[in-house]
């Protein structure tokens, strides 16, 4: 018998036929990870925006138990840093696993290390990187290639998807291609455009992938694999004579890399049916004018080159897919014979280079092509840059650049999509092009976070994609604040899969779920003449009209709009939805816009809902349902009035009162309209005015709190635990009412120190958030009615008026002398926050710490940031919350970097103490020609208290006021640095993952080294900026994303690492358990000489519970156990006392009680009840012997004897 | 000693059972109370409020935050398969009916009439031989009529009925106005058995900061009395059987419970004082001090001393402190001393 009676399968494709696939809607970030993982054994992750969700999504499955190709669950693990998951994937590669790890910016620069030994050692790997912004002058969370282009030269292949649907087949594409290549990949699609970008796609099966992983080079790549079996040694050191050569060894796999992943593009295309190419050319056969680009771009660019082509135009598009190695041959193949002129976008900024990067490869492959006869082309070749930080790129752009293409001197180097005015790079275009298709749905939907309107609009989207043939795209634009955040929902329905890559700017329907952003921002501006907007409005349809301010109302009658109302909060309240307005507002969506037949729709929205919280809870079912069938029952549509009728104006962004800045720059960005600023609005280097938050009356508060003058005690614990600011106390003399506003509400000052003095505790009521945490911690309750407190809240617009007068009022009132005043929880409130109204958490567990160090040392403060919460609500534009008093002194604050903040800071406490150093030096060699007696007493005045500082204040001034007339440049240098003979005082703020992850190397030396910097840790035991990951904070029995399941490891002792120095104050604070003791440590470690770090208990969204409870939860986390007080101060052990210092008593009460107050252990103990019960034993028992351990510390165990470490290595006066 | 007895259909060993409670929670104490002479385990109560609270507390508390701000989409694993229903109870369920011999009986507290029928099927399904509905319910509304508090009880008794093919106990709170017409209506509407009393949580005051705490106290003997009375009148009005709950704490708290009518006894704060096997030592006392008396069985002490057999059923039907107080002088123009 021959063998060709048994004819084998000669392709992929008859052994497995092509079935149908199913559609999904995906983002980037699981298309990705959708495939890493099926292709994965070993995956390490970090969290870093925007890339986090793959990682999640990886734990997730393996913590779900989905097993990848080969039937196994892929080992999952989080690491400390970005560094870390690269060389624990290196390790993972080197020993014979298939891995992979996710990543973006900064933490892609952290790999950067590993990839250039990974891809030395020739080793079959993919990563994918959801690219984003590098930090420069600034950080952004938002997308380019910067991070991308920081890779060239680490020899990756990188690999570019412009879409969804791209980042899932080109993952594919990878992860096959490697293998044989044996160079590894770097796959990378745009941060948030793609990455974030919801949109209907086709899964593909493991089949699929399957056929694409040869298992041959799966064998091969594990007999690479170092094992003692059959040992090998890899990473040598090498010297002259031979490193060159070996280097060079690894030529031939980059030449043949470009073959092997066209190929690898081939067998998906037999397969799979989608043909992607090296360059993917679009466009005119015989286009003149062609663009060069890759990523999201791309796809917009494709949609505007077919339109322009459809109106006569030649026009065409390179779409780069694999980068690197660049392939000149099949770069010159793709390009039509006759193209003439080319632009090259990149999406990356390289200062001082002759072009961007994809510009020069651009240039220089057509020189080697046409000088090898590769190509008669010689087109003129121009290069710009677009879209950086996630900046619009628009079809209307694209054509922009197509017609500076057609000038006679094109610029050589552009920008596209900003004005500027400084340098005029930027190219002029038609900002009103709209090339959309009418088949397309547009609806564009304003929502506040906490109202649900994004999850109901991916509701929407599923129902759509999934329900119907329709292609669905959403994309969600939220602005910086972490309270009241507003956000912007994008969605795009059509029959053919969507390449619109750009925010809707002409929708067909706009719903606003909140009405005041009526006032605010300029809602129907997106809306097409004759569309649908959809109002939440709690004024009835006859009443509604008469609410609108003029220029709402002239836009709906110019542009014809069919307008509804709905009292989308009654009926969420009515039905048991507690303000979430979600599905209220997706039900009349559906009810009026009419993408789906209304009862299909209906049906399907219910069915959404069971499958979202059929296992989770049939209450929220029911309750989900009947808000959906009342909703419809309160959907009213409004007639509108032949003109405009309304009373009143929109209000101005910011007071008139306002800086210039303020004016000009920052109420464009408050409007929503920062991208209209040009460039000259900026400052070049980053640096902005502080104190700008006061400008932005965010007014979100339902109910403030309203002060009973005569119930107060007087405690200020009001003013202490308030995390915006919002409630202030001032004693002031009585004279100072004088022109007080009427309502303005005073009493006399109780107690000795300022006798005769009145007394003040006042709202902001524009800047609370109303998370009641004051209301919960105000100890004065009325006797006869104990319901009614010193605090209560009441409604806030009824008395929004007549507070901000009061406010005015106070803030005018004189600050208290810092020289008076006791500095106990109570005075300290007499002291002017200079942190005030930031975005955080509307009950925020962190800002009170930051607040009061600011109080206490902010007029003398440089704050070193590590990235994280504090830096977002403290840096984030386009306002920020650090303040000035009334000298204009106040913290200075910068950000640089996650990782290296401690670093950082010590920066500045070295740079402080050599201008200090350096005055000194200089007040010494001028002393002859200045007072002995103010040279002697700056030298050696003592700066201990606030009135010793106050005088040596004095005495700076008073140099000051005499270096003029002193002649020479070292009396002009004296007066530069003389503010230095003032201390300083350096502190290093940042989160658990910070200091107890990523930034732990540094953080570690930094106190090592003893030198005077404050490390205020505000812990909240989970990466909570990036979305609730473990860090190494994370207790025992939490469940946190990447301890799904719950967390088994015990939390690390950051305070006992430190005190093992023996020489660092070391505190552990938590101010609703002991705000006397948080105050104490904050004195203690900034007197102290030497470093000092406070772990500072937060609580946090991430631990899922109403925040207004915080203060109870700190109360119950010390008493239990949970969080134990202490002060370790080594002065106190130079005196033979012991330096460690137990603040809280022996835990009483039950952990559990503590525990199942949050939605963190509830939902450990919800997953599996007997391992939680057993985590909670460890957890106790844990517990019980730290306790032990801290009591014999306090009983004098010296840890080590502190008496044999110098305090600090800087010079004492 | 025949310590049989027949409480809900089922033809029990004994009377003694531990009460609704959390000792059930545990498969090795439910294994030691059957070794300890358990006729029956009856779970803790499954509380509808609580669930429902539970449900929507997390979910809020996992909603409100998420979506709204372009760094963290969501703060918790959104896929984490967690189930917030009564999974939990029903499991444990499961494996206790696996786990002994003896019936097991649910409770149940529910606050809408679907949660009493849900949960009621469920427990079903889940094996209970019987369940108990403990209808815990404080009317605190002034424009609440008694009559629809008892309506609304026998509604949902009717109810629960009407799916269940198990027995279903009603455990009563001691603030019904006429119990004995009360008892019988619930007969009527298809009670398989009366358990009095369940207790409460009880708020105490804490007058330093002007606090209302809730507390949770044993309870002793002194409770029991307030349940032998009513029992006692209970008894001879309906035939289904009785059980008492609260206050049983030895043999002879078990006997005088018997005697008023009990055919069930439940105990808890005993055995959570002195641990599962009391419950032994509770059948032995009773089984001695019925020895010394000549009993042959529990039968012949049923109801022995309710409201038709006592000898003076004045004792129980009218204000004790006509005999209890009358050495006292009562002022006939204040109202303390009748109290």
């Amino acid at each position: 018998m021959s063998h060709d009676e048994f004819p084998v399968p000669s392709s992929g494709l008859q052994e497995f036929p092509v079935t149908e696939r199913p559609k999904v809607i995906f983002d980037g970030n699981e298309a990705a990870a959708s495939v890493a993982h099926r292709a994965s054994e070993v995956i390490a992750i970090y969290p870093i925006t925007p890339s986090s969700t793959m990682g999640e999504l990886a734990d997730e499955w393996s913590a779900a138990g989905h097993r990848n190709l080969w039937g196994t669950v892929p080992e999952v693990v989080e690491m400390q840093s970005e560094a870390g998951a690269a060389g624990a994937v290196h390790g993972a590669l080197q020993a014979g696993a298939l891995s992979t790890t996710f990543t973006a910016s900064q933490g892609l620069l952290l790999m950067i290390p590993n990839m250039y030994k990974i891809a030395g050692e020739l080793t079959a790997f993919c990563m994918h990187v959801a690219a984003r912004t590098l930090a420069t002058h600034a950080l952004s969370i938002f997308g380019d290639h910067s991070d991308v282009m920081a890779c060239r030269q680490t020899g990756f292949a990188l690999l570019a998807s412009g879409s969804v649907q791209e980042a899932h087949d080109l993952a594919a594409v990878a992860h096959s291609a490697t293998l044989r290549a044996r160079v590894p990949f770097l796959h990378f699609f745009d941060g948030f455009r793609t990455s974030h970008e919801l949109a209907k796609i086709e899964k593909l099966s493991d089949d699929d992938l399957r056929s694409l992983l040869d298992d041959q080079l799966i064998a091969d790549h594990r007999r690479r694999a170092l094992t003692p079996d059959h040992p090998v040694l890899r990473g040598s050191a090498q010297n002259p004579d031979v490193f060159f050569q070996a280097r060079e060894a690894a030529n031939p796999w980059y030449l043949a890399c470009p073959r092997i992943v066209q190929d690898a593009m081939d067998a998906f295309a037999a397969r799979v049916g989608r043909q992607y190419h090296l360059f993917d050319y679009v466009g005119h056969p015989e286009a003149e004018r062609v663009l060069v680009m890759m990523g999201s771009g791309a796809e917009v660019a494709h949609d505007a080159v077919d339109w322009l082509n459809a109106r006569g135009h030649k026009v065409g598009l390179l779409k780069v897919r694999l980068y690197r190695p660049f392939s000149v041959e099949a770069f010159i193949q793709a390009l039509p014979a006759t193209t003439r002129r080319i632009a090259v976008l990149d999406r990356t900024k390289e200062p001082g280079a002759v072009g961007e990067p994809l510009y020069l490869d651009v240039v220089t492959a057509l020189r080697e092509a046409r000088e090898d006869g590769l190509t008669q082309l010689d087109p003129l070749v121009i290069g710009g840059r677009y879209g950086l930080s996630s900046k619009e790129f628009t079809p209307a752009m694209t054509a922009g650049v197509f017609d500076e293409l057609s000038q006679t001197r094109p610029k050589r180097h552009f920008t596209v999509g900003i004005v500027d005015d400084v340098t005029h790079l930027s190219l002029d275009y038609d900002r009103e092009l709209d090339i959309e298709r009418d088949d397309v749905v547009r609806a564009v939907f304003f929502g506040l976070g906490a109202d649900g309107t994004v999850g109901a609009n991916k509701n929407s989207i599923k129902i759509i994609g999934e329900e119907t043939d329709n292609y669905a795209q959403g994309y969600f634009v939220y602005d910086s604040k972490k309270s009241g955040a507003v956000t912007i929902s994008h969605l795009r329905f059509g029959p053919r899969p969507l390449r619109s890559s750009y925010l809707v700017k002409q929708a067909s329907f706009v719903g606003c779920h909140q009405f005041t952003f009526l006032e605010k921002f300029d809602v129907l501006d997106y809306a097409a003449p004759g569309a649908v907007f959809l109002l939440n409005s709690p004024f009835s349809k006859d009443k509604v009209r008469d609410h609108l301010p003029r220029e709402v109302q002239k836009a709906l009658i110019e542009k014809r709009i069919r307008f509804y109302v709905i009292d989308a909060l009654a009926v969420a309240n009515a039905t048991g939805m507690k303000g979430r307005i979600n599905t209220v507002m997706q039900t009349c969506f559906f009810a009026i816009s009419g993408v789906l037949p209304r009862e299909e729709a209906i049906a399907a929205i219910k069915k959404g809902v069971e499958k979202s919280y059929g296992k989770k809870g049939a209450a929220v079912v029911r309750k989900n349902f009947e808000a959906i069938d009342q909703a419809l029952a309160n959907l009213h549509e409004v007639p509108l009035p032949d003109q405009v009728t309304s009373q009143f104006a929109l209000p101005p962004i910011v007071p008139d009162a306002a800086p210039d800045f303020v004016k000009k720059v920052t109420a464009l960005m408050l409007a929503g309209k920062g991208d209209l600023l040009p460039v000259s609005a900026f400052p070049v280097d980053g640096t902005f005015p502080t104190g700008t938050t006061r400008w932005e009356k965010r007014n979100l508060a339902a109910e403030i709190p309203v002060w009973d003058e005569v119930l107060c005690i007087q405690c200020n614990k009001c003013a202490m635990v308030c995390p915006h600011a919002a409630i202030r106390a001032k004693v002031y003399e009585p004279a100072k009412l004088l022109g007080a506003p009427p309502t303005f509400k005073t009493t006399d000052f109780r107690g000795n120190d300022w006798k005769g003095s009145k007394f003040t505790i006042q709202v902001a009521a524009e800047d609370c958030t109303g998370c009641t945490l004051c209301v919960m911690v105000c100890p004065a309750k009325d006797k006869s009615n104990p319901r009614h407190k010193a605090i209560d809240m009441h409604p806030q617009l009824p008395l929004r008026e007549a507070e901000r007068a009061n406010y005015d009022f106070f803030l005018g009132l004189p600050e208290a002398d810092r020289r008076k005043l006791r500095l106990d929880v109570k005075g300290a409130q007499f002291l002017q926050p200079l942190f005030e109204y930031s975005g955080a958490c509307s009950g925020c567990g962190e800002t009170p710490y930051i607040k009061l160090m600011t109080q206490l040392f902010g007029d003398r403060a440089l704050i070193a940031n590590a990235t994280g919460c504090t830096s977002i609500y403290g840096g984030n534009l386009p306002t920020t919350p650090y303040s000035t008093d009334t000298n204009g002194r106040g913290p200075a604050w910068a950000n640089s970097l996650f990782e290296d903040n401690a670093e950082f800071g010590l920066g500045f406490r070295l740079a402080a103490d050599k201008h200090e150093q350096q005055a000194r030096e200089l007040l010494e060699r001028l002393s002859p020609g200045l007072p002995a007696g103010l040279v002697a007493a700056l030298i050696a005045g003592d700066q201990s208290t606030e009135p010793g500082i106050a005088l040596q204040r004095e005495r700076v001034a008073d140099l000051k006021r005499l270096l003029p007339a002193i002649a020479g440049a070292e009396a002009a240098s004296l007066a530069l640095l003389a503010d230095y003979l003032v201390k300083k005082s350096v502190w290093i703020v940042g989160g658990d993952g910070w200091a107890y992850d990523i930034g732990y190397g540094g953080l570690d030396h930094v106190l090592a080294l003893g030198r005077k910097v404050n490390v205020l840790v505000v812990d909240t035991e989970v990466y909570s900026n990036t979305g609730g990951q473990a860090s190494k904070a994370t207790p025992i029995g939490a469940s946190a994303k990447f301890a799904v399941a719950g967390n088994t490891r015990p939390k690390k002792d950051l305070g006992m690492l430190a005190m093992s120095y023996g020489n660092v104050y070391v505190a552990r604070v938590a101010f609703g358990a002991k705000d006397a003791q948080t105050v104490k440590a904050f004195q203690e470690a900034e007197s102290y000489p030497g470093a000092s770090l406070i772990i500072a208990y937060s609580q946090c969204i991430a631990h899922g519970y109403d925040m207004a409870y915080g203060v109870e939860q700190q109360k119950l986390a010390v008493e239990t156990g949970y969080w134990p007080l202490y002060r370790y101060d080594p002065r106190r052990a130079v005196n033979g006392e012991s330096a460690f210092k137990l603040d809280s008593a022996p835990p009483k009460g039950d952990l559990a009680a503590y525990m199942s107050n949050e939605t963190r252990f509830r939902m450990t103990e919800n997953q599996n009840p007997d391992r939680y019960r057993e985590l909670v034993k460890i957890a106790r028992h844990n517990i019980q012997e730290r306790f032990r351990l801290y009591e014999k510390l306090e009983k004098g165990v010296a840890i080590p004897p502190p008496a044999a470490v110098m305090p600090a290595a800087k010079r004492e006066s | 000693m025949d310590l049989h007895t027949e409480y809900l259909g089922l033809k029990l060993d004994s009377p003694l059972m531990p009460g609704a409670s959390p000792l059930a929670d545990s498969l090795d104490v439910v294994r030691r109370l059957e070794d300890a002479g358990a006729s029956a385990i009856v779970m803790r109560s499954l509380f509808e409020e609580q669930i429902t609270r539970e449900m929507t507390g997390n979910v809020y508390a996992i909603e409100t935050h998420a979506e709204s701000f372009a760094e963290a989409i969501s703060y918790f694993p959104t896929r984490a398969e967690f189930s917030l229903g009564p999974d939990e109870y029903l499991d444990q369920l499961r494996c206790i009916s696996e786990a002994v011999r003896i019936p097991v009986i649910g409770s149940l507290n529910g606050i809408t009439v679907r949660g009493w029928l849900d949960y009621a099927l469920q427990i079903q399904e889940a094996g209970a031989d019987a369940l108990e509905l403990n209808v815990y319910y404080l009317p605190t509304d002034p424009a609440e009529e008694s009559a629809a508090v008892e309506r609304r009880t026998l509604d949902i008794v009717r109810a629960v009925k009407a799916v269940l093919k198990i027995p279903v106990a009603v455990k009563l709170s001691p603030f019904f106005s006429a119990l004995p017409h009360f008892t019988r209506q619930l007969e009527h509407a298809g009670a398989d058995g009366i358990i009095l009393f369940n207790r409460f949580y009880q708020p105490d005051i804490d007058a330093e900061n002007l606090e209302a705490e809730p507390t949770l106290h044993l309870s002793d003997s002194s409770e029991l009395l307030l349940r032998l009375r009513w029992l006692a009148i209970v008894a001879p009005g309906v035939k289904i059987p009785l059980a008492i709950s609260g206050g049983v704490h030895s043999g002879m708290d078990a006997i005088k419970s018997v005697m008023a009518g009990a055919s069930a006894v439940q105990v808890v704060s005993a055995l959570l004082k002195r641990g599962p096997e009391y419950l032994r030592t509770i059948r032995i006392e009773m089984e001695r001090w019925m020895q010394e008396h000549e009993y042959d069985s529990l039968r012949q002490m049923l109801g022995n001393m309710s409201l038709a057999h006592c000898p003076d059923p004045n004792a129980f039907s009218r204000a004790n402190y006509m005999r209890i107080l009358q050495s006292w002088r009562v002022d006939p123009s204040s109202h303390e001393g009748a109290v």
